[in-house]
């Protein structure tokens, strides 16, 4: 389903909070489902939890989008020996994350300038 | 675990490509959160975290198929706009037709009255006509079925003493009548048994409009004077805004404050009556009570009511025959249009679903699913059928007004009615049906052991394959269908040309007429009514081109009663066959003016006075009947309660109109005018002119209000116009038919043409083989043209004698023109010929351009 020409990273800002948060979750290797929403859950200390309806169509978007990848079944580790469909983050999807941050970072910056978070501008 | 299997039936909510990319997936993650949680609260508050997860990204996926669904459904469509259109067209046509159709007759059949239990209320009459008050007494003392009983009588009088004199209709009624009808007065009061005593002061009570419009409005309006036709009426109540009775027309009412004399004679026949069913009785037990109450009056009174009968019915099924059945022939002409527009749909998709078999097939062999390939076709049909509804609810609003404007005079429409929604649904739903089921029919046929046939085949589909068939059955169909109604229409053509051919019995055109009904009592004695005639005639006469004028009673077919006792010494009176004659008085010239010819003797004259010699004027038919080849003239006889002397013989006149059969006509001399009440007294006038006779409106205007300023005058029209309106309510229902007729006609051409066309292009290679084997371009002409010709004469034989049922159906509407009319029916079939050939044309011509070497190289 991906998408041969890939749009300018920025036009997909600002990225839904589960997006970005799954391509998180990708940059430190190819996981399948349940394990990005163990990921995810870990990294915000349980206060995102991650329905697997929400998972699926988000992914589901994110591959016609060209942010990630399917990298093919395999048998997940640590769990049983059930198949199953892993993904990886492609280099749009990493320029993409970069964009984002990028974003996020100076949406920061301006808020320590107003005085509406703490730290230096 | 049950909870795995609840997770996986919930998972149906997702539109199925989904369930089968992601199904298996969600559902090991779901069954490995399960493990993790324990304890009856923890299984809880994963199904809390669940079902919402579940339910609203099903929901969101659902949209986004529908969505990609919907992009895909406007890029086929863009694809073959003229598709879409004539699908969007065709489905609106049916649509809107119907609807509107049915809509109108749904409204006339079964039109809602603003009376209490209106389904209770029974008319009750003499052979459907007007009965005499002391037949109507003995009614309400015989009966035991009726809680009441009242009558009525449609009134026309002058009101005047408030602003321009004007006449207005209204109702007289008996006491009890509007409280029976079970409606409160918006103001006031209904009126009791003291406002219909002889005796009681004259009370009127007024509808909305007209007190809106008399008064403004005015609450102060109750206990004030009228004038109705110079007595003083005072006015008791208003009647709320959606009442109307008898008719929409009827704008205030009276009551009949009968005395003695009017129950003396049976025969004076001008009242209805109206009857409300004790609660129990039945219609029928009623209707079967008063029949026999009939039988015993016409026993007791054999003289005045032999062979009279009492007729009931529901007030609601109050519409003529004649009236039911012309609609019903416009429900089965939209019926027809409907039909016809649902085989065009489905041939149309059908063909489009065999130009697509080959997209399909790929489309399946590149891994799209079934479902997938049903959604898409799904969503496609159902964006044309819906908007094919909505255009047509569209045109059904438009066109309904249309038809109800064209018909007032022909049916009983009180208001305007609204678009029926279960009608439009109903009509909508079969358009969806029939878009949705044919437009299904390629995905549900793109099995994958077809795939390989549709790709190997490449694009050679045969004619004769099944769905040809299918096509070509719906074909017919449509051709039948378009037959029948243009057999329909051409024999309801050919009755209304020979009602038209119908002599009148005068000559209408260049005649003006108008109405001066003098106010009585003020004008009873002739004496009185002498010099408003002499001014207004002698006036009339003096105008440039005017050749002739005269006053008459009523003029022939705007008023069809009037019919009297004839009688003739040493002809006894035959009980079986009633000897009656229309009586009409006339001033001197009304002859003339009408141009309605004199055979004998002369006309009446200014000397035929109340003191001379009583004189008669009749007609050829009444000559024919009571002296058969004799001199009438000198001849006496007993007729208006008093003896006359015929003096002259006239041709015979329509006085009932151009479709019945009229009894013979006699003229008396204005003059001679006692004993016949002042009902009688002449108050059409009509006027001859040599040129436009509508100039002539203004200064007969002048003229009346010179003779009289008070006096309002009302119906001025053209003779002709009187004539045309004979046939006016069926020129409508031709109009009507002929448009649905048309429609049907121009969809059949259309189907005719696409299925053609189709199998030409579908058989270009085969034509091409052909024609390098040696076919000479006349055998491909011929082999397309044979084509549409056999579908055409197996329609057309269908078509024939479905119409000629149809036709036997409609007999009572044909004026004598036979259902199997055979100049009506070649003309329907050689349409229907020429018709097919005009569809089978283009795409004939397209297969005998087909050029051998390119579509052979094609393959």
């Amino acid at each position: 389903m991906a998408s041969t020409r890939l749009p300018d990273p920025e036009r997909l800002l600002p990225l839904p909070a589960v997006t970005f948060h799954i391509l998180m979750a990708l940059a430190g290797g190819d996981r399948h489902g349940y394990a990005i929403i163990q990921d995810v859950s870990a990294r915000t200390e349980n206060r995102l939890r991650l329905g697997a309806g929400t998972l699926y169509r988000s992914l589901e978007r994110m591959l016609g989008q060209g942010l990630i990848a399917e990298s093919g079944d395999r048998p997940a580790a640590g769990l049983d020996d059930e198949r199953r469909r892993y993904y990886r983050i492609t280099p749009h999807g990493e320029s993409v994350a970069r964009a984002e941050a990028a974003r996020l970072t100076e949406l920061v910056r301006l808020a320590r300038a107003s005085g509406f978070a703490r730290g230096r501008a | 675990m049950p909870g795995n299997l609840l997770y996986r039936s919930l998972l149906w909510l997702y539109p199925a490509s989904w369930r089968g990319e992601y199904g298996e997936e969600m559902r090991s993650a779901f069954r490995a959160r399960r493990r993790n949680v324990s304890g009856i609260l923890g299984v809880l508050g994963l199904w809390l975290e669940v079902l919402p997860d579940l339910v609203t990204n099903a929901a969101a996926a659902q949209f986004d198929v529908l969505r990609r669904d919907l992009r895909y459904a406007a890029r086929a469509i863009r694809r073959s706009p003229g598709f879409a259109i004539a699908v969007v067209a065709i489905g609106a046509i049916g649509i809107g037709a119907t609807t509107a159709a049915f809509t109108m007759v749904d409204h006339v059949m079964i039109r809602p009255f603003p009376y209490c239990r209106q389904d209770r209320l029974v008319k009750v009459t003499e052979d459907y006509s007007d009965a005499s008050p002391a037949d109507f007494r003995d009614w309400q003392h015989m009966n035991s079925s009726f809680l009441a009983m009242e009558a009525y009588r449609t009134v026309s009088v002058d009101v005047s003493g408030m602003g321009e004199p004007r006449r207005l209709d209204g109702a007289s009624v008996t006491g009890g009548m509007l409280s029976m009808l079970g409606v409160q007065p918006a103001l006031g009061r209904l009126f009791t048994a003291e406002d219909d005593r002889e005796s009681g002061t004259r009370t009127a009570i007024l509808g909305y409009s007209l007190w809106r419009e008399l008064f403004d409005g005015d609450a102060g309006v109750l206990g004030r004077a009228v004038r109705l036709d110079n007595d003083s009426y005072t006015i008791v109540g208003v009647m709320p805004k959606d009442f109307y009775f008898p008719s929409r027309e009827a704008q205030l009412w009276t009551t009949m404050r009968w005395g003695p004399g009017a129950f003396e004679d049976r025969r004076d026949t001008y009242i209805y009556s109206i009857a409300r069913l004790k609660p129990g009785v039945s219609f029928e037990q009623a209707r079967a009570e008063m029949r026999g109450v009939g039988s015993r009056l016409s026993r007791t009174y054999p003289k005045e009511l032999a062979n009279t009968n009492v007729t009931a019915q529901l007030l609601r099924d109050d519409i003529s025959p004649r009236a039911v059945l012309m609609l019903k022939v416009l429900m089965g002409a939209a019926g027809c249009v409907l039909l016809i527009a649902c085989t065009n749909l489905a041939n149309l998709l059908l063909a489009r679903a065999m130009m697509r078999r080959k997209e399909l097939a790929v489309r399946t062999a590149l891994g799209a699913g079934r479902e997938q390939l049903v959604r898409q076709m799904l969503t496609e049909s159902l964006l044309l059928s819906l908007s094919g509804g909505g255009l047509g609810w569209f045109l059904a609003h438009v066109t309904l007004p249309l038809l109800v404007r064209l018909v007032p005079v022909a049916l009983p429409i009180a208001e305007m009615p609204t678009v029926d929604s279960r009608i439009l649904s109903a009509a909508t739903l079969l358009v969806i049906a029939t878009g949705t089921g044919f437009g299904l029919i390629p995905a549900l046929r793109g099995r994958r052991r077809q795939i390989s046939a549709a790709l190997h085949e490449g694009g050679r589909s045969g004619i004769g394959g099944q769905r040809q068939q299918l096509r070509r059955a719906l074909v017919i169909v449509e051709v039948a269908g378009s037959v029948v109604l243009l057999v329909g229409f051409g024999l309801l053509t050919r009755a209304l040309w020979r009602i038209q051919a119908v002599d009148p019995g005068f000559r209408a055109g260049h005649v003006l007429t108008l109405r001066t009904s003098l106010p009585m009592p003020q004008y009873n004695a002739p004496e009185k009514r002498d010099p408003f005639y002499r001014h207004v005639l002698d006036g009339a006469r003096q105008l440039p081109g005017v050749t002739a004028a005269a006053y008459i009673s009523f003029l022939p077919m705007l008023h069809r009663g009037g019919i009297w006792p004839v009688e003739i010494e040493g002809h006894p009176e035959d009980v079986a066959q009633r000897r009656t004659a229309s009586l009409r008085f006339v001033t001197p010239g009304f002859f003339e003016a009408m141009r309605i010819p004199l055979a004998m003797g002369r006309d009446v004259r200014e000397t035929d006075s109340h003191f001379a010699p009583y004189v008669a004027l009749v007609s050829q038919s009444f000559v024919k009947r009571y002296w058969p080849g004799e001199n009438p003239i000198g001849r006496h006889f007993d007729f208006g309660n008093n003896q006359r002397v015929i003096v002259g013989v006239v041709g015979d006149v329509r006085v009932r109109g151009l479709e019945r059969a009229s009894e013979p006509q006699v003229y008396l001399s204005w003059q001679q005018s006692d004993g016949v009440s002042t009902y009688y007294a002449p108050k059409d006038v009509v006027v001859r002119t040599t040129g436009d006779a509508v100039s002539l409106v203004a200064a007969m205007r002048r003229l009346i209000r010179q003779a009289d300023p008070n006096q309002p005058v009302s119906g001025v029209q053209l003779l002709t116009d009187i004539v045309a309106g004979e046939t006016e309510s069926r020129r409508v229902q031709l109009a009507a038919l002929g448009a649905f007729g048309a429609v049907a006609f121009l969809l059949a051409a259309v189907g005719i043409h696409s299925l053609l066309a189709f199998a030409v292009s579908q058989r270009t290679q085969e034509i091409g083989v052909r024609m390098a084997l040696g076919a000479q371009r006349g055998d491909i002409l011929g082999m397309t043209l044979r084509d549409g010709f056999q579908l055409a004469v197996v329609g057309i034989a269908a078509g024939v004698v479905l119409a000629y049922g149809a036709g036997r159906l409609l007999e009572s509407l044909l004026a004598g023109v036979k259902p199997n009319d055979l100049a009506t029916y070649a003309a329907a079939a050689g349409l229907a010929l020429v018709m097919t050939l005009a569809g089978s044309l283009a795409p004939a011509i397209r297969a005998v351009r087909v050029n051998p070497t390119v579509a052979i190289r094609a393959e």
